[in-house]
C-alpha cells in the first residue's frame, strides 16, 4: 500500500510522527486528530470532519497540504452545486470555435470524396476530437485525481450541498475514480487524502459517513487551547495567554446562541497582542467583547457577568 | 444454479480472507457496542479490523481513539461508544488481571493451608470456593456465563434466569450435596467446613448476580431504548405517561430533523439537459445569437405556507402539544407557519410559540385558552373575522380537532369558503375512526370540505400525516 506512495509515506510512520509534523506546520492537534490523519492514509480512506465552527476543520486539510508538500485542492459546497462545478465540464466555447474553424476548412479534410460513404469515412477517420481530453475542463475533483504525486482535497462544507450531489461524491470517496461517460474511467494515480467537513446544518447520509472515517472536533480543553494560541501568535506573555484562555473556557460555559471559538480566541490573543495588554480587566474586556461574541444578546448576557470571569482568569493566571 | 449453502461459504470466504485474524476480542466488542445501541454495519466492522491492523492492540488510548473514528459516526454516538469502550475494557481489565495477578503463585500455598480434610466427595467448584481461588473461579464463571449465553440477556426480568443457569453452570449443585454430606457426617472439623463453605457460596452468589447487571449493561441497553422508542411511537398520545414526556420531546425532534433533511431541498432546481432557449438567446445577443454561453431551465420548488389550527380544549390538548412541536421543530422545510389556538374562542399564538422555546409556550397558551369546553362554530368566526384574508391559494390548512362542538353551531359555511380560498384543508382528528360523527361529533359534517381527513393518535400517525403534506408541496 505505502509503496504506491513513497513521497508522504515516510512522514506518515506513526501517530507521533503526525503529530509533529503538524505542529511544525503550525497545527496544534489533539490525539484523536492526529489518529485520523494516520488512518486515513495507511487505509485510504477520507475523513469527514464535524464540529463547530472556528475550531480548525479547514485549517486542518490547509495544514496537512504544508506539512506533506502536496498541492490542496479545495471545493467549496453550496446548495445547487453539480458536477459540471465540481467534477468536469466540456469547453463549450472552445468546442463551437473549433466547428466555425472545421466549417472552413472541412472541404481540405474531406478532400475529394464523391460520395457520402467516403466521405463519412473520413471523417471517422478524423477520431471524436470534440469530446476528448483537449475540449475537458478539470474542475475540483478530477484535478485532484489527476495530480501525479498525490494532493490534498478538501471538500469544504459538505452539508451545505444537496442530497443527490452526496450521492455523486460515493464513486470518488470509496474508490478515487470517477467516470465520465464520453471519456470513460479516470483513476487517480495516487490517491489524495481526502477531508470533507461539516456543521452539521443536516444529518449527511449513512452511505456517506460508512464510507469516512469520522473525526468530532470540539472545543479544545485550556492546555491545547493554550498551546495553540501560544503557536498562532508568537511572542504573547505567558501570563496573558493564561488569563485569556481561561476567561475564554469560562466564556464557554455560559449560555449563548453563538460560543467563541478557537478561532475567535486567536483574534482576541493577536487584538491584545496589538494592546500591549499585560493584564485583563474588565474595561479592556468590555471594549474588546465584541472579537469574541458575535451576537448582540451573547455581549449583553455576559456583559453583566465580565467582573467575576476576569477576577477567576486573573486569579488562574497567579495575578492576585 | 449453485444452492445456498454453497453461495453462502462462497461469500463468508470472500469476506473472510481480507480479514485479519486476530479479530476475536473487537468481535465481541462490536457485539458490545451494538448492544450499547451503535448501529455498526459489516463494512464498518470490516474496517475497523483493517484499522486494528495499522494500529495494534498495543496502546490503549490510540486504540480508543481509532474504533472511535471508525464506528460511531455522530456526536451521540460517540458518547455511547465512548461509554461502551471505557465499560467493556474496565471488563476485560479486571479479569485479564485476576486471572494474570493471582495466578499460581499464590494459590499453590492457600491450596496447602485450606487443604479440606474430606476430599473424597469434592466437586471442582468446592475446590475452588475452599481454596479461595478468586481468578479461578472469574475464570469458570466466564466461561459458564458464555455456556449460558449471557450475551443474549435484554431485560432485567431475566436476570434471576441467569444468575442460576450460571451457578448450576458452574456445578453448584455439586456443592451444595458436598455441604449436605458434610453436614450428614457429623464431625466438627467437616461442620465448620461446610459453614466456610456455605457463606463463601453466598459470596460467589453476589459475584454472580454482579456479574450478570454488569454484562446487562453493556448488552442490552441500547434495545432497551429501542424498545421503549418502538413503544411510545405507537402508543396514544392521549396516553403518554408524564416520566416519558422528555424522551417523545426527543422523538418529535428526531422525526422532524429527519422529515425537514429530507424535504427542506433546493428552491430551485435546474432541470438538466433542458435548454431555456429564450434566455439563452438573450444571453448571447452579444455574440451575435450564437450560443456561447447556455441557460437551462430552472424549477421553482415552494415550501409550503401553512396555518395550524390546534384544539386546546381538554380533550386533544396532548395531541396539540406533539403538532405544535413537530411543526416548529420543522421550520426549515416550512416557508411560513402561523399558528391559532382554539377552544370556545381562537387566538394566534405565532409570535409565543417564536419567541420562546416550545415546552413553555405550550404552557402559556394552555393558560390562556386551554382546557375549555370546544366551540368550533364560534372558533371559526373568529378566524374569518381576523384571518381569513391572509389564506390565499398557497396555504395548506391544517385543522387538529375531535369535531365535538358541543351541540354548537358547527358554522360549515365557513368552513366552504375556507375550503375554496385555501390550497388544502388537512383535519387531523385523534379519535378512533368508529367514533367519528357518534354523539356531538360535526366530523361528518366537516368531511365534505376537508382534502385530508385521517385518524392521527400517535407519532407514528403524525409523522406520516406531516411527511405527505410536504411531498405534495414538492
Amino acid at each position: 500500500m505505502s509503496a504506491e506512495n513513497h513521497s508522504p509515506a515516510a512522514p506518515l510512520q506513526s501517530i507521533e510522527a503526525v503529530d509533529t509534523g503538524l505542529s511544525n506546520a503550525g497545527y496544534i492537534a489533539s490525539r484523536p486528530i492526529s489518529t485520523a490523519i494516520y488512518l486515513a492514509h495507511h487505509l485510504q480512506k477520507p475523513i469527514l470532519v464535524e464540529g463547530p465552527a472556528g475550531v480548525g476543520k479547514t485549517e486542518l486539510a490547509k495544514s496537512v497540504a504544508a506539512w506533506l508538500k502536496l498541492p490542496l485542492i479545495r471545493m467549496q459546497c453550496y446548495e445547487g452545486l453539480d458536477e459540471s462545478k465540481s467534477l468536469y465540464e466540456w469547453k463549450y466555447g472552445k468546442q463551437l470555435l473549433y466547428t466555425q474553424i472545421l466549417k472552413e476548412k472541412i472541404g481540405s479534410v474531406i478532400g475529394d470524396a464523391d460520395n457520402l460513404a467516403t466521405a463519412l469515412d473520413k471523417l471517422h477517420a478524423f477520431g471524436d476530437i470534440f469530446f476528448s481530453r483537449n475540449f475537458l475542463e478539470p474542475r475540483p475533483l478530477l484535478r485532484a485525481l489527476e495530480q501525479p504525486g498525490g494532493s490534498v482535497l478538501l471538500i469544504d462544507e459538505i452539508d451545505k450541498s444537496d442530497q443527490e450531489f452526496e450521492a455523486f461524491l460515493l464513486e470518488i470517496l470509496s474508490d478515487y475514480q470517477v467516470t465520465v461517460p464520453e471519456i470513460g474511467t479516470v483513476a487517480a494515480h495516487t490517491p489524495p487524502i481526502v477531508l470533507l467537513t461539516s456543521n452539521s446544518t443536516r444529518d449527511l447520509g449513512d452511505a456517506l459517513k460508512r464510507r469516512c472515517l469520522h473525526l468530532h472536533i470540539g472545543f479544545p480543553d485550556e492546555k491545547l487551547e493554550a498551546r495553540i494560541i501560544a503557536s498562532r501568535v508568537p511572542g504573547i506573555d505567558e501570563r496573558l495567554l493564561k488569563q485569556l484562555v481561561s476567561f475564554v473556557q469560562q466564556l464557554r460555559a455560559l449560555d449563548l446562541k453563538k460560543l467563541p471559538s478557537v478561532s475567535e480566541t486567536i483574534d482576541w490573543a493577536k487584538v491584545m497582542v496589538l494592546l500591549h495588554t499585560a493584564v485583563l480587566d474588565v474595561a479592556i474586556v468590555r471594549d474588546t467583547l465584541n472579537v469574541l461574541l458575535k451576537f448582540e444578546a451573547d455581549i449583553e448576557a455576559a456583559g453583566k457577568q465580565l467582573a467575576g470571569l476576569t477576577q477567576k482568569a486573573q486569579h488562574e493566571a497567579g495575578i492576585a | 444454479m449453485p444452492s445456498v449453502s454453497s453461495l453462502r461459504s462462497l461469500l463468508t470466504e470472500s469476506l473472510e480472507t481480507p480479514l485479519p485474524a486476530a479479530s476475536e476480542p473487537l468481535r465481541r466488542f462490536l457485539q458490545v457496542a451494538r448492544g450499547a445501541g451503535l448501529r455498526v454495519s459489516a463494512a464498518e466492522g470490516i474496517d475497523a479490523a483493517r484499522a486494528l491492523d495499522v494500529i495494534g492492540y498495543g496502546n490503549r488510548a490510540a486504540l480508543r481513539d481509532t474504533l472511535g473514528l471508525v464506528l460511531a459516526k455522530t456526536p451521540d454516538e460517540k458518547k455511547l461508544y465512548h461509554e461502551a469502550f471505557d465499560l467493556y475494557f474496565r471488563h476485560e481489565a479486571l479479569t485479564a488481571t485476576d486471572e494474570a495477578g493471582d495466578g499460581e503463585g499464590d494459590n499453590d500455598g492457600d491450596r496447602e493451608s485450606a487443604q479440606s480434610p474430606q476430599t473424597e466427595n469434592a466437586s471442582a467448584l468446592g475446590e475452588l470456593l475452599s481454596t479461595g481461588d478468586q481468578a479461578g473461579l472469574a475464570t469458570a464463571m466466564e466461561a459458564a456465563g458464555r455456556e449460558a449465553g449471557i450475551q443474549n440477556i435484554r431485560f432485567f426480568t431475566q436476570k434471576n434466569l441467569y444468575v442460576r443457569r450460571i451457578l448450576v453452570g458452574m456445578g453448584l449443585r455439586g456443592v451444595e450435596n458436598e455441604i449436605e454430606s458434610l453436614r450428614a457426617s457429623g464431625t466438627p472439623a467437616d461442620g465448620d467446613h461446610a459453614t466456610l463453605l456455605e457463606t463463601r457460596v453466598k459470596r460467589l452468589r453476589e459475584s454472580v448476580r454482579d456479574f450478570v447487571e454488569r454484562n446487562m449493561l453493556l448488552h442490552a441497553r441500547g434495545d432497551n431504548e429501542q424498545f421503549r422508542e418502538e413503544l411510545l411511537l405507537s402508543a396514544r398520545l392521549s396516553n403518554i405517561d408524564r416520566r416519558d414526556l422528555d424522551r417523545m420531546r426527543v422523538l418529535v425532534r428526531q422525526m422532524a430533523k429527519k422529515l425537514a433533511a429530507r424535504y427542506a431541498k433546493t428552491r430551485r432546481r435546474r432541470l438538466r439537459g433542458q435548454l431555456d432557449v429564450r434566455r439563452t438567446l438573450r444571453k448571447n445577443m452579444g455574440w451575435d445569437g450564437i450560443p456561447f454561453v447556455t441557460v437551462w431551465k430552472q424549477k421553482r420548488i415552494e415550501k409550503p405556507r401553512v396555518m395550524v389550527l390546534c384544539d386546546v380544549s381538554g380533550s386533544v390538548a396532548a395531541m396539540a402539544q406533539f403538532l405544535l412541536m413537530f411543526l416548529y421543530a420543522l421550520n426549515e422545510a416550512l416557508s411560513d407557519i402561523r399558528s391559532f389556538a382554539y377552544s370556545g374562542s381562537l387566538i394566534e399564538v405565532s409570535e409565543t410559540l417564536e419567541k420562546e422555546p416550545v415546552e413553555q409556550a405550550i404552557v402559556k397558551i394552555m393558560e390562556a385558552v386551554g382546557w375549555g369546553s370546544s366551540n368550533y362554530g364560534n372558533s371559526f368566526a373568529d378566524f374569518e373575522d381576523g384571518w381569513m384574508d391572509f389564506v390565499t391559494n398557497k396555504t395548506t390548512i391544517i385543522i387538529l380537532g375531535d369535531a365535538r362542538g358541543n351541540h354548537n353551531d358547527p358554522r360549515t359555511d365557513i368552513m366552504a369558503r375556507l375550503s375554496q380560498r385555501a390550497k388544502r384543508i388537512i383535519w387531523l382528528n385523534p379519535e378512533y375512526h368508529s367514533m367519528w360523527g357518534t354523539g356531538d361529533s360535526d366530523m361528518a359534517r366537516y368531511a365534505p370540505f376537508c382534502n385530508l381527513l385521517t385518524e392521527c393518535s400517535t407519532l407514528r400517525h403524525l409523522e406520516r400525516a406531516i411527511s405527505g403534506i410536504l411531498e405534495d408541496a414538492c
